[in-house]
């Protein structure tokens, strides 16, 4: 190989020598013909993509791996919002066993693909059950359901569809939010403002904040709301605060993307945990809703989730469905099967959806128990502060109120695993562990302020 | 982006309109989508009532019984993990145990760049995920490249790399005269293309053609590719499918690797082992050393993350029990020649029939063309007269999906080709 000796860029002479360097290491190389380098080209001893650099750990998700590489007996995982048992195990739903095995004793049923919109049965029934079965607005054929990649892609799918179509590209979503919500809504083309949602002081609800964040808001723009079990805060709004946040919205205009990730969760009933949604839907108007079956059945991993579109009329609904799969198609062509079949399954049967909702209000009965002695054993110790948040703080986190520096010192210290907002994840805890965890707190708050 | 700043420059002078009092939606001027053309064939072959219909649209295998086929080893693999302990989330890159196995396929049982750790990899929903990841890493890290894609070429790539926001170009590919490739011109447009440019390749059995470039064609193409600094992205969806052979199927990307290239590779499991609705599939690309591989990877996690945080576990459950028990293998291995093999037992019958009916028109490339599809030759008009006269449903291409033929229904689809064809 003789490359361009004539050209004096740095550029050149650095990528000059390094041909030199490679080209005596691969005979294959000697043998081409002149090669100029322009700025843009892979030179052929160099990756074109030799200038990546490393990214940064996904702060969840990296809780676990360091969680995973630490050797202490005592060390605890408080970090991503899986549920764990009383003996601190992953749990797969007995009724998600049943339907599985049935699916795989079915010697007629084949792995196709789906359509671009998912399956049919599992659209209809997630619909039903988010909005209710008597519906109005899916009795009127005004919903349109896609299934997606669990509630990530859902959030996705509509964020892009929205980016096409709607006259307004910003999305509002409240101060704090799960760590994904905005880069979600970036890359789908959206631009992310913020509402006041968490009040540090009361560890409450910053009402007063939310309602004129969003009053301030122009005409139009996107509000993404948490319908249950706000994560990262626990903290949800009353049905009153949720009546009045909805006539805002409406008299502003103000679009509702809402993110159910933990229908049944929250409270243990799926019908009251679809409450500020149904709110909504009922006045009419129309919004958006991302559900995820990741919790509330436990399949995480299987990713399986629902985007529905209400709409004003059965006619838009169509042409919305529609280029919902414009957007779906280009990014997995169709989604995947097992885990809506084992929801479909659950969902149609009378008796299965009965051993569901036991089998969820169990989960949602232990993480509220869970609260309640974790409370008491901060009491018992006479921590200082107020703690009640624990107790009235729902669904899988509790937002502790811990800083940076705390949490650090427990990880240290005690083992225990959490992200640095200083959320928990309740599941994680057992009563076994809820002692070690109290003296963690414990210590962190009096040795650390 | 044009379309976006177009729609809404139409719909701002509504905005005073649109209130909460309006009765109208805001969704009022959302066009209907065109339907997919490939899977929205299968849409209106089910529609049908007609006893003889064929569908022989969307590349999804039949057997001789015109049945879709789960193999027996996914049907074992499957009885293995039911009551698996967990259904927990995989890692942002899928099952590393899936993804080793996958590399082994691509590049080869003993690579030695599976070994030194070359190799930024992660799992991706199929083929259609693998690449919509490559393609937004593209636009991430490559801002200024363009993706050079075949014509013709699956429908898809377009949309996908259009959605990344990666400019497209063209090279020819397919030579309508000789219904086979057209050499000399994709060897000019990879000349004339600026050095550095990113060209989507099919590793084999080319969708929709089924031409393939041979052995001694594809040296020439990665040489010329060499000598102009491109990036070759293989979209490999039919390994094992074209020639029954999965290690004969990857010659073009061995090829490549032997000459230097670095390159990057879309592996789909959907036709293979019938894993279609799965949706497992895996992303690779090759890098200077572990580090930067380490990095890509990460990288490739980031894009991941905003778009389904990860991957499905099911399907690539399947997988990894599969290849790594050597037994289940072998079962696999057999059953992927038996469905090649009988499709290009179909390529004959099909080719003889039309001869046999006394066509005017040469049939050859029904058998020099490789893989699930034959690109016929047939007209838009043709096609419609296909569907509209003998309830035959396949893409408006021309394109056939052999794998919808059968011995019961190859004669019926031969004479209706020779009767839509004989005044040509």
């Amino acid at each position: 190989m003789r490359p361009e000796m004539t050209s004096s860029s740095p550029t050149d002479r650095r990528l000059n020598a390094l041909v030199r360097h490679l080209a005596t290491a691969s005979p294959v190389m000697e043998s081409q013909t002149t090669v100029t380098f322009s700025p843009t080209a892979g030179s052929p001893g160099n990756s074109v993509f030799s200038h990546v650099v490393q990214a940064p750990e996904d702060p969840i998700l990296g809780v676990t791996v360091a969680y995973n590489k630490d050797p202490s007996p005592l060390k605890l995982n408080l970090g991503v919002g899986a549920y764990r048992t009383e003996e601190g195990k992953p749990l797969v739903l007995n009724v998600v066993r049943k339907a599985e095995q049935m699916l795989v004793n079915d010697r007629s049923r084949v792995k196709e693909y789906l359509p671009i919109v998912g399956l049919a049965e599992f659209n209809k029934l997630s619909a039903k059950l988010i909005f209710g079965a008597d519906s109005p607005a899916i009795r009127e054929n005004r919903v349109t359901t896609v299934q997606c990649l669990s509630g990530t892609g859902s959030l996705r799918v509509g964020g892009e569809f929205l980016a096409r179509h709607y006259h307004q590209r910003t999305i509002y979503i409240p101060q704090p939010t799960w760590g994904n919500h905005p880069k979600i809504f970036t890359l789908s083309g959206l631009s992310v403002k913020t509402y006041r949602y968490y009040d540090p002081a009361t560890r409450g609800l910053n009402f007063q904040g939310l309602m004129e964040d969003l009053g301030s808001a122009p005409s139009g723009a996107i509000v993404l709301l948490h319908a249950c079990a706000h994560n990262p805060t626990g903290v949800d709004p009353t049905l009153q605060q949720w009546e009045q946040i909805r006539q805002l919205m409406r008299s502003k205009a103000l679009l509702p993307f809402f993110d159910s990730a933990y229908q049944g969760f929250a409270s243990g009933n799926l019908d009251t945990d679809a409450q500020s949604i149904r709110m909504f839907v009922a006045d009419g108007g129309e919004c958006f809703v991302a559900q995820s079956y990741a919790k509330n059945m436990g399949l995480y991993g299987e990713r399986v989730g629902a985007l529905s579109v209400v709409c004003r009329t059965a006619d838009v609904a169509s042409r919305v469905e529609s280029q919902l799969k414009l957007v779906t198609r280009p990014m997995f062509s169709n989604p995947p099967i097992h885990g809506a079949s084992i929801v479909a399954t659950i969902l149609k049967d009378r008796n299965m959806y009965n051993e569901w909702t036991i089998e969820l209000k169990a989960m949602a009965d232990r993480i509220i128990s869970m609260r309640k002695e974790l409370f008491d054993a901060l009491r018992a110790r006479g921590t200082p502060g107020d703690w009640s948040h624990i107790i009235k703080q729902i669904g899988m986190f509790t937002f502790t109120g811990l800083n940076k520096e705390q949490v650090a010192f427990m990880t240290r210290e005690y083992h225990i695993y959490m992200t640095s907002d200083g959320r928990i994840s309740m599941a994680g805890l057992s009563s076994k562990t809820v002692p070690h965890l109290a003296d963690a707190i414990h210590a962190a708050v009096t040795r650390m302020s | 982006m044009a379309i976006r700043r177009a729609m809404s420059g139409r719909i701002m002078g509504r905005t005073a309109v649109v209130g909460a009092r309006s009765m109208s939606s805001w969704w009022r001027n959302v066009e209907p989508a065109p339907k997919d053309p490939i899977l929205g064939v299968t849409e209106a072959f089910l529609a049908d009532p007609h006893p003889d219909k064929v569908n022989v649209g969307v590349g999804a295998y039949r057997d001789d019984n015109g049945k879709p086929v789960v193999l027996e080893c996914v049907r074992e693999a499957e009885r293995r993990i039911a009551g698996n302990l967990n259904m927990e989330y995989l890692p942002m890159g899928g099952s590393v145990k899936m993804v080793e196995e996958t590399l082994k396929l691509a590049y080869g049982e003993n690579s030695e760049l599976i070994k030194d750790k070359r190799i930024a990899a992660v799992q991706a929903l199929s083929g259609t995920g693998a690449c919509r990841l490559f393609a937004d890493f593209q636009k991430r890290f490559r801002p200024d490249s363009q993706i050079y894609i075949p014509v013709p070429t699956w429908a898809n790539h377009h949309n996908i790399w259009r959605d990344a926001q990666v400019p497209q170009k063209t090279y020819h590919y397919y030579r309508p005269e000789s219904r086979g490739l057209d050499f000399a011109a994709m060897m000019d447009d990879i000349k004339n293309a600026p050095n550095g440019s990113v060209f989507l390749l099919h590793a084999c059995a080319h969708n929709p053609t089924g031409v393939d470039p041979s052995e001694e064609q594809w040296r020439e193409i990665s040489q010329q590719i060499k000598a102009k600094g491109h990036f070759a992205f293989f979209d490999m969806a039919y390994q094992g499918f074209a020639s029954g052979d999965p290690e004969r199927d990857a010659k073009s990307i061995r090829i490549f690797l032997e000459d230097g290239h670095y390159i990057g590779i879309a592996q789909s499991y959907a036709k293979n082992m019938g894993l279609y609705g799965q949706r497992v599939g895996c992303l690779s690309v090759l890098c200077g050393d572990e580090k930067e591989a380490v990095a890509v990877k990460s990288q490739l996690q980031q894009l991941a993350r905003p778009m389904y945080s990860n991957p499905p576990v099911h399907g690539a459950l399947i997988v990894s029990t599969i290849l790594s028990d050597p037994d289940l293998k072998k079962l696999w291995l057999k059953e992927v020649k038996v469905m090649a093999d009988r499709i290009i037992g179909m390529r004959t019958a099909l080719r003889e029939s039309l001869e046999n009916l006394g066509s005017p028109l040469s049939w050859k490339h029904i058998t020099n063309q490789i893989g699930m599809f034959c690109y016929s030759g047939l007209t838009p008009e043709q096609v419609d007269r296909l569907t509209n006269e003998f309830h035959i449903y396949l893409t408006r291409n021309g394109r056939i999906s052999m794998a919808g033929v059968t011995t019961g229904n190859v004669e019926y689809l031969a004479n209706a080709i020779h009767k839509v064809t004989k005044s040509a």
